[in-house]
């Protein structure tokens, strides 16, 4: 199960929702807003997300990593819309009979949604000024925007 | 094929996210082209619309699967141009 929530993630409905006799492991990744990204100050950041194209990447991730580590089932949400500091991002959970096969699935679907997923995220610093992580260097012109900053482009 | 008669215009949905959609200032549109593919079309897009992002910093979707710039379009196919995703 995957779906993108435009209202705060609730990590306790989604556990329930995971629950299974057959289950002796629920892993789950949470990921936060933070402060600090690049070494600059951020205040809040705006995810926005293609949905029914992350829908349909999601759960074929899912699969794969239910097929690929054995794991029973795996539920993931991801926001978009305004985020502050401390707010959840992305809910990973998966169940299995024993905690390998989730601990290995978690991450690997975790892993999978941050190179694949067609989700961006827009920083917005303390210093007033804002951008598109990863993005920000892809366009030549752009640069007359007042951007000397720079974001790799990483997909760690 | 319909994609290799290059005359032939066709109508094609553009989605637009984050940056592309700032600099386009929508969301998305129906776009009459000839374009035989998505690179062709992409950058008829950059020469109407003046969009900077290089082809080589993007990637693309056709009917919300990822898919190579030489793939041929049909029309009534939606077209979404991919910045680089920054989710998890």
């Amino acid at each position: 199960m995957f779906r993108i929530s435009h209202v705060p993630i609730q990590p306790q409905a989604l556990r329930a929702e995971l629950a299974d006799p057959r289950a002796g492991a629920l892993v789950v990744f949470e990921g936060w807003v933070r402060n600090l990204n690049e070494g600059r100050k951020v205040r809040s950041l705006e995810y926005e997300a293609h949905e029914s194209m992350a829908v349909k990447v999601a759960e074929r991730i899912i699969g794969e990593a239910i097929e690929k580590h054995g794991a029973y089932r795996i539920a993931a949400v991801h926001r978009s819309g305004h985020l502050q500091i401390g707010d959840l991002a992305v809910w990973v959970g998966v169940i299995s009979k024993h905690r390998g096969a989730a601990f290995d699935a978690c991450e690997d679907v975790i892993n999978r949604i941050k190179v694949d997923l067609p989700i961006w995220k827009k920083e917005f610093y303390e210093d007033g000024d804002s951008g598109w992580v990863n993005c920000e260097r892809c366009a030549a012109a752009a640069a007359g925007s007042g951007h000397s900053h720079h974001h790799p482009h990483s997909h760690a | 094929l319909e994609g290799d008669r290059v005359d032939e215009s066709k109508t094609i949905r553009v989605l637009y996210f984050a940056m592309l959609r700032e600099q386009r200032g929508c969301r998305e549109e129906e776009v009459s082209t000839t374009a035989n593919n998505a690179g062709e079309l992409y950058q008829d897009l950059c020469n109407r619309h003046g969009l900077t992002a290089t082809p080589s910093s993007l990637r693309l979707a056709i009917n919300d699967e990822f898919k190579e710039w030489q793939e041929p379009l049909k029309h009534g196919d939606v077209v979404t141009f991919i910045p680089p995703v920054a989710g998890g």
